[in-house]
């Protein structure tokens, strides 16, 4: 019983986020959708006992990247109503196309697995106990080679990003 | 109903208690020291040392009449202090009050922990919920529909943003010295006094205590004035900067609304100071002086010893306030971004460097 509240009120609550990101005319109202639906997806991992992977996502992602999100908003000055023209040719096809394959894949799910879902795993001792070290653990001894190389593509995509933007900067000044 | 659930709901009420008399108490002590070294006399009708001033304040705050500007983005304004108040509560939930206390009733024992939660990821919890907190200051900025209130709030996501990150990064060498995240963990590795492989640096140092700030005295400085500036204080409230911006991003809130951002303000000062006393100065720790006084003291001594370091890093928040005068906006991002996070990378460095000498020995021998 708890496990299916659990559950469902942040799947409610996810879903409804994810529709006013959809829905929502306002920008700003769009991106508060979204850190609803970021928080929701990490109470789902708290029951998921991966609550390193939840505090995780509420800092990095409902905290410094939507927090970001709100400032490009406000700085650029894009909070206003948008048009509800498409912009795309055939916009309104591909996004029903889309819809629908993804509605027939949820459905196909559902019915192979005879309607039987398992939303709570079991307590296990080391994985309430030492998500951050079990976490540790393998990232930096087995896949210590693939972090290291994701560390130095975000490094290089940074320098890249802030001499792109230096450079046009003094070509004006020289003007 | 269990036992534990009871004694879960117990402790989320004495919370909501605790830190709302605390405020009460709190925003009384600050006018009182401001007052104190800027010669005036601060608060003295109300109440005895004019104690319950800020009763009356609130009672004055409920009762005003609370409006909603026209030009007002109507339900991410109503949000706004909801948002301010509640990461507020919460991360006081996880700060260690004292050690474990057994309770014997109808001939069971429990062991009640003095924390409202102790979690293995305490440390990231605290910094994920003062990032979540930055959202009401930037939303009632916005929201309001008005020029002055936008600017604080443009100026918090900056500033707060910034200083997050030298904040997470000074609180990286204190982990790698308890070896934990969790909060009870932290506060029970400072338990004991320092000791040196060095005889006579040994009898001078056996006398110190083993708190992380006299190891990490660097990411204590920066950890605190991270501190300041995440709860936009004095001499980083450039977001309600009075004279430029009339109240910052709560200009147009009013009554009981203004009062939720009030308070979680003060709140969160609160927290940010029991947060560095129990990352750096012991937490709880203290002679308990066990035999000289009645046995209830054991349990209430530790949680007085809490107090009293937090209210002594109180007073230093409010002697800054009272004394540095703000910076500009360009300083401010400077000292974030150019001083306080190389300098808390190249501590953790260092911090690593040593501890890897001291756990592994010279990578030679």
């Amino acid at each position: 019983m708890v496990d299916l509240i659990l559950f469902f009120i942040p799947a409610a609550l996810i879903i409804i986020g994810a529709l006013i990101v959809v829905f929502a005319k306002n920008p700003v109202h769009n991106a508060m959708g979204l850190v609803m639906t970021l928080v929701s997806i990490a109470i789902i991992y708290i029951t998921l006992n991966a609550t390193f992977v939840a505090m995780v996502q509420m800092l990095v992602y409902a905290g410094a990247v939507m927090t970001l999100f709100l400032f490009v908003i406000m700085m650029i000055g894009v909070d206003k109503k948008e048009q509800s023209s498409e912009s795309i040719k055939g916009q309104t096809f591909l996004v029903s196309g889309v819809f629908l394959i993804l509605i027939s894949i949820l459905g196909y799910v559902a019915i192979s697995s005879e309607f039987k879902w398992d939303l709570w795993f079991e307590a296990v001792e080391f994985a309430v106990e030492g998500t951050p070290q079990l976490i540790a653990g393998t990232l930096f001894t087995a896949w210590i080679f693939p972090f290291e190389i994701i560390s130095i593509l975000l490094i290089v995509a940074t320098a890249a990003a802030i001499a792109l933007a230096y450079d046009s900067k003094r070509k004006k000044n020289d003007v | 109903m269990s036992i534990e659930l009871i004694i879960s709901l117990v402790k989320a009420n004495i919370v909501l208690a605790v830190l709302l008399t605390n405020t009460i108490l709190l925003i009384w002590f600050e006018r009182k020291v401001v007052a104190g070294m800027q010669s005036r006399v601060g608060p003295d009708r109300a109440g005895p040392f004019g104690i319950l001033q800020t009763l009356a304040d609130a009672i004055k705050l409920l009762l005003k009449e609370q409006i909603l500007p026209s030009k007002a983005d109507r339900a991410m304004y109503l949000l706004a202090p909801l948002i301010a108040l509640v990461p507020s509560f919460l991360i006081f939930m996880i700060i260690p009050l004292g050690p474990d206390i057994t309770v014997e009733w109808q001939n069971v024992l429990y062991t009640i922990p003095l924390v409202g939660a102790d979690l293995n990821v305490g440390v990231l919890y605290f910094l994920a919920l003062s990032s979540i907190a930055v959202y009401s200051v930037v939303l009632a900025g916005w929201s309001s529909g008005s020029k002055y209130p936008l600017l604080g709030g443009v100026r918090a996501s900056a500033q707060m943003i910034s200083y997050e990150a030298a904040m997470g990064l000074a609180l990286v060498p204190v982990i790698l010295y308890s070896g934990s995240l969790s909060l009870v963990d932290i506060v029970n590795s400072q338990a004991g006094n320092l000791s040196s492989s060095i005889p006579i640096l040994n009898t001078i140092v056996s006398f110190i205590p083993k708190w992380n700030i006299f190891p990490q005295f660097v990411a204590f400085g920066i950890f605190f004035i991270a501190a300041v500036a995440e709860v936009n204080r004095a001499p980083f409230d450039l977001v309600e900067a009075e004279q430029e911006l009339v109240g910052g991003f709560h200009t147009e809130y009013s009554g009981f609304r203004f009062a939720m951002f009030f308070l979680a303000e003060y709140i969160n000062m609160f927290n940010m100071c029991a947060i560095t006393a129990t990352f750096f100065l012991g937490g709880w720790l203290g002679p308990t002086f066990e035999g000289i006084l009645p046995p209830i003291f054991s349990v209430i001594m530790p949680i007085i010893w809490l107090g009293v370091k937090t209210f002594l890093l109180l007073f230093v928040f409010v002697w800054i306030r009272a004394t540095l005068p703000r910076l500009r906006y360009d300083q401010l991002m400077e000292l974030g971004w150019k001083r306080m996070i190389p300098l808390s990378l190249v501590w953790l460095i260092l911090s690593a460097i040593v501890l890897g000498l001291r756990e592994f020995g010279l990578p030679w021998s």
